[in-house]
């Protein structure tokens, strides 16, 4: 798949997600304020921050699952926290969320996980459901065997492409990735790293990706925000973080474990 | 978002079929209907996509799907006017087809339906096997308690007595005392017809003291006690706290399943007791509202007519039913396995294999003491 539309992984600017002056408060606490985002179309942004800046917090808030103290979200032209009813059901048709743990239905196979938004959303036959949800159960890399299988009979890595592929389930534009990698080994990483990569280009995807691992970033992300100081501290390529000059991005973007990921990429 | 029309025409030994609009999952269904009933003549297919709009994995399917059924009859199938994007994502999904079949998805099928039967029966078998052995287990654990009592968790067996005894003497009374004004005002209505209105007294005392206190009680500690006991252990499991249990070199028999059963013996004949009591003020006060039967009479009647066995038998049954209940609450919760969803249907069944085992129990018991004459 490495000859397919290399135009994706160069950004046109046209936002899909645009987030502008948000604040966002639990009780005494801020966690984010004037905090403005742009997620270019067909791109894959990392969204980095030390533990607690955040940074599920702000995806949640995105895809509509905290509702934010002040500021506006407009994902695909659409304004989702004031829209009526019927334009966000078609925005989040439009969208896809994978949890960090997956959340898959427990009382579900995968196979009927994976069909599950499409019987909500869409009119289709059994047997063509059925036969696309085995397509994007292939799509993430997994076995036929799998199909049947509940949540609880698999590993974890299984798990998380399975809630990839459930994600994928209505051909979204945008998908929302929180920690795909946490918790995988490296080689199941990188797997997975690649398959996020094959995807994106092959189905021209938008990716908003909530990571820790500095091997995603440098293998998968066009784009890197970093989270601090209660806002979006700086956005752009990640071979530019390391010239930023604020302790925490230095850190992060200079630590060993970060020029052992950049070599990795060097190599490749 | 528009359908995806389909126009055919054969030109020469050709069929060219051009697909206009956009082709989406949503969309999928005219388009895919349409190719799987065609049965084309010709040995060569253009699929023509120029005029196609929205594309995705959906279409690409379709398209991909069709293909390959044409490719497997032998005929020569060429695509055109596909963009770039387009036909990267053929080729990716392409990649996929033809895909394995789902297994592990059970057909429904006779014979499925009796392998299914089978497999039920056989796991029914095992189940007792289990239950057994575990019943066993916790005899052996309880026993060891006793002759060892420093080894109990007199903690967790005082919060347990308080969750399942105490806290349940409200609504096990309160149950009695209206099982004792049901039973007054059915057994008057019918004994006023032959003028012994009397002999309520006998009918409320015995059918309470021997049966209805306990069995009563008995089934409410099961939905109460038995509920709580295998929703709490199997929660536990899921969240692996029991494997943690182990590592530690504690017994989760020794640390939850004693207390809990041992509580449970404890306290289901006290609350049996106070059933049996609130039964009798409550038919005492039905008779004498509804009958004229005095309170003095109706104890009276009592010391005479109710031999203290009938309050025997009642008690007897009842650290017999709370070992039943106890062991098979946390039998299921220790078969919880993997999800949230295995806590629920865990926890229901717990309930009503409780339930039903106590009473059977119960009619055992009563050949047992009808055949011995007590």
């Amino acid at each position: 798949m490495s000859d397919t539309t290399p135009q994706t992984r160069t950004p046109e600017r046209e936002a899909a997600i645009r987030v502008r002056g948000l604040k966002n408060q639990f009780g005494p606490q801020v966690v984010h304020e004037n905090l403005d985002l742009d997620v270019w179309k067909g791109e894959v942004l990392g969204i980095v921050g030390g533990s607690g800046t955040g940074k599920s917090v702000l995806l949640r808030t995105i895809v509509g699952l905290n509702k934010p103290a002040a500021g506006s979200i407009n994902v695909l032209g659409v304004d989702v926290l004031n829209a009526p009813e019927s334009e966000r059901v078609t925005v989040e048709r439009n969208w896809g969320v994978a949890f960090q743990d997956g959340a898959l239905f427990s009382s579900l196979t995968v196979l009927q996980n994976v069909m599950a938004p499409m019987r909500e959303h869409l009119k289709l036959s059994d047997s063509l459901m059925r036969a696309l949800g085995q397509l994007k159960i292939s799509l993430v890399g997994l076995p036929g065997l799998a199909c049947g299988k509940y949540p609880s009979e698999l590993s974890g890595g299984m798990r998380k492409r399975a809630a990839l592929a459930r994600a994928l389930a209505l051909d979204p534009q945008i998908v929302f990735l929180d920690e795909p990698t946490a918790g995988l080994d490296p080689i199941g990483a990188a797997a997975y790293d690649d398959l996020i990569g094959d995807l994106q280009s092959a189905l021209g995807l938008t990716v908003f990706m909530v990571t820790h691992d500095l091997d995603s970033l440098y293998a998968v992300c066009n784009r890197v925000a970093v989270l601090a100081e209660r806002r979006v501290l700086v956005e752009g390529p990640i071979d530019q973080m390391t010239d930023v000059d604020h302790p925490w991005v230095q850190e992060y973007f200079t630590g060993p474990r970060a020029r052992a990921a950049q070599k990795k990429t060097h190599n490749r | 978002m528009g359908s995806a029309p389909l126009t055919i025409d054969t030109e020469g030994d050709t069929l060219r079929i051009r697909i206009t609009g956009s082709l989406t999952t949503a969309a999928l269904e005219p388009v895919a209907s349409a190719l799987d009933t065609l049965t084309p003549n010709t040995t060569t297919i253009l699929i023509d996509l120029a005029g196609v709009g929205e594309f995705d994995t959906g279409g690409a399917w379709v398209i991909g799907e069709f293909r390959l059924r044409m490719l497997d009859q032998g005929r020569n199938v060429q695509l055109e006017g596909a963009s770039d994007a387009q036909a990267a994502l053929l080729d990716t999904v392409g990649a996929h087809l033809p895909m394995e079949p789902a297994q592990g998805v059970e057909p429904r099928s006779l014979s499925a339906l009796l392998e299914r039967m089978g497999k039920r029966t056989v796991g029914a078998w095992h189940d007792s096997l289990s239950i057994l052995s575990f019943f066993g287990l916790t005899l052996q654990r309880l026993a060891r308690a006793l002759i060892m009592p420093w080894r109990l968790r007199s903690a967790a067996l005082v919060t347990h007595m308080e969750e399942t005894g105490l806290k349940a003497v409200p609504i096990v009374a309160l149950m009695g005392f209206l099982i004792g004004v049901v039973l007054a005002f059915q057994g008057a209505t019918q004994l006023k017809q032959f003028g012994a209105e009397v002999f309520v007294v006998e009918l409320i005392s015995i059918s309470i003291l021997r049966e209805l206190g306990i069995l009563l009680t008995a089934i409410i500690v099961a939905g109460r006690s038995g509920s709580a006991f295998a929703a709490s252990i199997g929660s536990m499991k899921v969240q692996e706290e029991i494997d943690a249990m182990q590592t530690l070199g504690l017994d989760p028999v020794d640390v939850l399943v004693v207390p809990r059963t041992l509580a449970l013996l404890m306290v289901l004949p006290i609350l049996g007791f106070i059933a049996s009591m609130s039964g009798l003020i409550g038919g005492a006060l039905m008779s004498w509202i509804d009958l004229g039967v005095s309170p003095g009479m109706f104890m009276t009647r009592l010391k005479e007519n109710t031999d203290v066995w009938h309050l025997l038998v009642g008690v007897i049954k009842a650290p017999f039913f709370a070992m039943t209940i106890g062991v098979i609450a946390c039998w299921q919760a220790m078969q919880v396995r993997g999800s949230s969803e295995s806590v629920g249907q865990r926890t229901t069944a717990a309930v009503v294999q409780s339930i039903f085992a106590v009473i059977a129990l119960d009619a055992l018991f009563s050949i047992f003491f009808s055949e011995i004459g007590v």
